[in-house]
């Protein structure tokens, strides 16, 4: 392997992989135990699981056809279209909370229609916490499907509608399974990213045990008092998530 | 960030202090001259509109001395000075954060300068009608509390303990100026936060005192730190908070002389 290629790379690893190794080395082990049977671990833990999932699967529903109409369609003003999709990645997550809370709070642009209507109010609701979640972490489903399409080959579809298939069938039956690695791809950086979501969440949907407390708002306050539930906090956190995306990687993208 | 919403408010009670300031001479600061200098103050989010304007009164008096702040929940703040991070004085919202400091050798002698009380705030409409305390053991009112490992949450739990009363909230928030903040855009419909919160917001914001409030007095203590970069500062900065001029400033804000 060449030098200028290994060094840098190892370096890279160690940067990330260092601070892990902190959390292992002062983690309180001796009463890791009793903490992790405390009963608000276990009830953030599932908060955020359940949460981090329904707003992937929200992000599936609307960022794949949004990605289509990105890559396929010659929309004019696509490629303001394109900025204004990550504008969440660039956004700091607080400030994506405070816009929610301006648009969708009771006092909202649209939330003060939802209240006086439907009597329906996002804030401090684990709905709120999906809706965090899921408008942090859209652009990364959208750009990696974006992507896929871009780099499929489109004379695979052409020949599906030359041979009379309409642009629907089309897109579920050569379209979707071509792009499907890069879906599964997007999919597990934006449950991932919805997982360890913190500023949004914090805004917009507020912070109470059992209903918007989330493990990174769990790890944040335990921080506050207690750095040694905070760390515990973090492991659960991370152990969990490796998990879960090391088993995907391996059924579905294919990885070696 | 969400501080930024309280810039109005800031900028009014600046301007009614300078309006006003001239009156008392300085009286504490030395002015020494100390060139390129800078003082790095951690101090409580309930103190961010006073010391910004000591910190102003402060570097005109100390040319050259660039003072810097980092407001935020005292726990927070008392974490990162245990951790190490580079701070010349720390002034927190309760004695248990100081003590964080204090325990680990870092402070030798806080000295309590101001107490805060507690206040009902509602938004200006007050759309759930609230008059008292009582009136947030109400389940149709939406009520935002500090969590409790945070000064200001751990000051409302002893006011509603003191009361005999029991509120669900709907949000236990980071610190005080966030639920502040859940307030001002009239998510929720009641909040306790300090009174010094409700005078800062200029007015955005409804206060209402409750008899309780007396029961969960928060002292503030401040300390210029042992390991302090710049010790001579932060011993003259910790003088003028406990001046007379720096009283007047914290008592014109709402805080009570200890």
């Amino acid at each position: 392997m060449p030098w200028p290629l290994l060094v840098p790379a190892l370096a890279g690893l160690a940067f990330l992989v260092l601070p892990l190794a902190g959390l292992l080395v002062r983690a309180p082990w001796a009463t890791l135990p009793g903490r992790l049977a405390e009963p608000r671990v276990l009830e953030a833990l599932r908060l955020s699981l359940v949460t981090a999932t329904i707003a992937t699967a929200v992000c599936l529903l609307l960022g794949v056809p949004l990605a289509w109409l990105l890559a396929r369609t010659t929309l004019p003003g696509r490629r303001l279209l394109r900025a204004l999709v990550t504008v969440p990645l660039v956004l700091p997550p607080v400030v994506g909370g405070v816009a929610l809370l301006l648009v969708l709070g009771r006092r909202g642009l649209a939330g003060q229609w939802l209240y006086d209507a439907f009597g329906v109010s996002l804030p401090f609701t684990t709905t709120g916490v999906v809706v965090a979640e899921a408008f942090v972490a859209m652009p990364f489903l959208v750009i990696a499907v974006e992507g896929a399409l871009r780099a499929a080959d489109q004379r695979y579809e052409e020949a599906a509608a030359t041979l009379g298939a309409s642009r629907w069938t089309v897109f579920r039956r050569v379209t979707l399974p071509m792009v499907a690695p890069g879906v599964v791809a997007g999919a597990v950086l934006c449950w991932a990213r919805a997982l360890g979501e913190f500023g949004a969440t914090i805004t917009f949907a507020g912070n109470f045990p059992g209903r918007t407390q989330t493990m990174p708002l769990a790890v944040y306050l335990a921080l506050e008092t207690d750095p040694d539930a905070a760390i515990v906090l973090s492991l659960v956190l991370l152990a969990v998530s490796v998990i879960v995306l090391a088993g995907l990687r391996d059924r579905w993208v294919g990885a070696t | 960030m969400l501080r930024r919403l309280s810039l109005a408010a800031v900028l009014v009670s600046v301007l009614s202090l300078a309006a006003c300031g001239s009156s008392s001479p300085d009286t504490a600061a030395p002015a020494s001259s100390g060139a390129g200098k800078s003082l790095t103050v951690f101090a409580a989010a309930s103190l961010t509109e006073t010391f910004t304007e000591l910190g102003r009164r402060f570097e005109s008096t100390h040319s050259g001395t660039k003072v810097t702040f980092n407001f935020g929940s005292s726990a927070t703040l008392a974490q990162q000075i245990t951790q190490g991070a580079p701070a010349d004085v720390f002034a927190a919202a309760s004695p248990a954060t100081m003590k964080t400091v204090t325990d680990a050798g870092l402070a030798p002698a806080p000295t309590v300068f101001v107490r805060n009380t507690l206040q009902i705030a509602v938004p200006e409409d007050n759309p759930a009608k609230v008059g008292s305390l009582k009136d947030l053991t109400d389940p149709k009112v939406k009520v935002a509390l500090c969590a409790e490992q945070v000064p200001c949450g751990a000051a409302a739990t002893k006011a509603l303990d003191a009361a005999g009363l029991t509120v669900t909230p709907v949000t236990l928030e980071q610190d005080v100026k966030a639920t502040l903040t859940k307030i001002r855009l009239g998510e929720v419909d009641a909040a306790l936060v300090y009174r010094t919160d409700v005078i800062a917001s200029g007015g955005k914001v409804k206060g209402i005192d409750f008899p309780e409030a007396a029961q969960a007095v928060n002292d503030y203590p401040i300390a210029a730190l042992a390991k302090a970069p710049a010790p001579d500062p932060a011993k003259e900065f910790v003088d003028l908070v406990l001046s007379q001029q720096g009283r007047d400033v914290l008592t014109k804000a709402g805080f009570q002389a200890p």
